[in-house]
């Protein structure tokens, strides 16, 4: 489905000096996988998503969706971002139709499917609310609406969550499950948070920084549906505890009075 | 759902306690309002007081007496200042806002044309004035056209830093739906750029009255401008109060109706 092959980004400073963001980068994601791309900042996992994205173009290597190279944005990707990046201006179903807007169809025809997934992310009644009026939490189900409306085969999503408060992002993680489980994406997907990228990931691709590199490929077993019960199980503090190790180091964590 | 929207609707209405409230939204007015009241009286027995010559300074009584007196003029020069005062006003809305959009769409008119316009914001208005009157003769064109000069550059600059306030992700996000420049600038930059416009507005339509003022200085035969001209001439000082109070309420007015016109433009804007 995603397909990237020894893709790299190099940026030149303004001094001319380039500095390597992301050594070449090898990753396969399969049809309606969930792959989660963790690791601290500065491991280039927002740049490889912004790779797939089309936004920027990969120095060295391609990437290919749907067979096809990534020369641009295209319409089978969705995008969700860490603020929500609403219209202010404009109500929760005209937000969610925005990219019907922007892509020239039908906007009438596409009311109702804004309606079900409006439903779906459990914001049914708040359609004509404006951004200010909700929370957080509600404001990022209508981006993922947003992402989803002009229904795209894959989902990208660049720390979602990560500007939310801890109970909220807990509770949001569980509700994309179940979204993702109704409407099956491919699904790539950013995060700061281990914990997070263990509840969600078929697969973890951990990523180490300076310059970017991917350190491991974890696939997660954990059985699904998952839902918070199964952060408490010790398979998900195993794949948690591996990760962190990954990242930290055995040595520090040893030394973090365990 | 139902407690957040809860939380949510209460944020809207979140108000300290009625008792707290009322005092605040009366003193918000009644404050300035003693304060400016104090003032005149002060002016009032301080002149009465030191024996302050009338025509150095008139105490208010004598203004409000001259301007009664002056009832049937005032109307006609206070009409055609206001009168500058808006096309001048309207101009710098018609030609900065436009200006902002080209300054903002190409890096190209952004490195030429912004440089310029700050050079001749850097030339005092009041020093191209009569040079204004010398190309454009009498009449009020000229009036018109230094409003104009004076208000449009507040427009031009909130306008553009509107423009250019719209959050990256967001120009990412319509990147990615492969939106055309024009959908972006008409869908997401400019409905950005409106809080800005606004702001921009209410500087403008103040420097507006100023402009059409120093206008009338340099040469008119009506106005309240030239009124404060003709009227300190013959040192009639309590007219050229008059008239500088009637100058600061058309302030006040074009400031206040600006204002409103944001107000409930925002009502529809953003809550419906």
């Amino acid at each position: 489905m995603i397909a990237i092959a020894a893709a790299s980004k190099t940026y030149a400073t303004r001094g001319g000096e380039r500095v390597r963001a992301l050594d070449p980068i090898d990753l396969d994601v399969g049809q309606n996988e969930f792959v989660v791309l963790v690791g601290p900042s500065g491991c280039g996992k927002s740049t490889l998503l912004k790779m797939v994205a089309g936004l920027i173009a990969p120095t060295t290597g391609s990437i290919q969706v749907h067979g096809t190279a990534v020369d641009g944005p295209r319409e089978d990707v969705g995008i969700v971002f860490q603020s929500p990046v609403l219209l202010n201006w404009r109500n929760v179903l005209d937000n969610v139709l925005f990219p019907i807007e922007i892509l020239k169809r039908d906007v009438r025809a596409h009311r109702g499917v804004a309606s079900d997934l409006i439903s779906l992310a459990g914001l049914a009644g708040f359609e004509t609310k404006h951004p200010r009026e909700l929370s957080g939490g509600m404001q990022q189900r209508v981006a993922i609406c947003r992402a989803l409306i002009h229904d795209p085969t894959v989902l990208l999503m660049d720390e979602p969550f990560g500007a939310l408060d801890a109970l909220t992002r807990e509770e949001m993680s569980v509700e994309l499950l179940r979204i993702w489980e109704e409407r099956k994406k491919t699904i790539l997907f950013v995060t700061h948070s281990i914990g997070e990228a263990v509840l969600l990931a078929d697969r973890v691709v951990v990523m180490s920084p300076r310059p970017g590199r991917v350190s491991r490929i974890i696939r997660v077993s954990l059985p699904r549906p998952r839902t918070m019960a199964t952060e408490s199980t010790s398979e998900f503090r195993d794949h948690v505890d591996e990760i962190r190790d990954l990242i930290f180091g055995s040595r520090q964590r040893a030394g973090a009075a365990r | 759902m139902s407690t957040r929207s809860e939380i949510s609707s209460s944020e809207v209405v979140s108000a300290p306690a009625p008792r707290a409230s009322a005092w605040s939204a009366g003193s918000e007015y009644a404050l300035p309002a003693l304060a400016l009241v104090g003032l005149v009286v002060l002016w009032e027995i301080a002149v009465w007081l030191f024996r302050i010559p009338r025509f150095a300074l008139p105490p208010p009584s004598a203004i409000l007496a001259e301007a009664w007196a002056q009832r049937a003029q005032l109307p006609g020069h206070t009409w055609t200042t206001l009168w500058e005062t808006l096309a001048g006003f309207a101009l710098s809305v018609a030609i900065g806002v436009p200006l902002a959009v080209l300054i903002t769409w190409s890096p190209f008119l952004r490195n030429t044309i912004y440089p310029l316009l700050v050079v001749t914001q850097s030339v005092p208005k009041v020093a191209i004035a009569p040079l204004i009157v010398i190309f454009m003769g009498v009449g009020q064109m000229p009036k018109i056209v230094v409003a104009f000069l004076v208000a449009f550059f507040p427009i031009v600059v909130d306008t553009a830093t509107g423009l250019s306030a719209v959050p990256p992700d967001l120009l990412d996000l319509s990147r990615s739906l492969k939106a055309s420049r024009l959908q972006e600038f008409i869908k997401i930059r400019f409905p950005t750029a409106v809080p800005f416009m606004f702001s921009g507005m209410k500087v403008a339509v103040a420097l507006s009255v100023v402009g059409a003022v120093v206008g009338e200085f340099v040469q008119a035969d009506k106005g309240l401008g030239y009124l404060i001209v003709v009227s300190t001439t013959y040192w009639r000082t309590s007219l050229a109060f008059a008239a500088m109070v009637v100058l600061s309420l058309m302030g006040i007015a074009l400031f206040a109706v600006v204002a409103l016109v944001e107000r409930v433009w925002f009502r529809w804007y953003s809550v419906e």
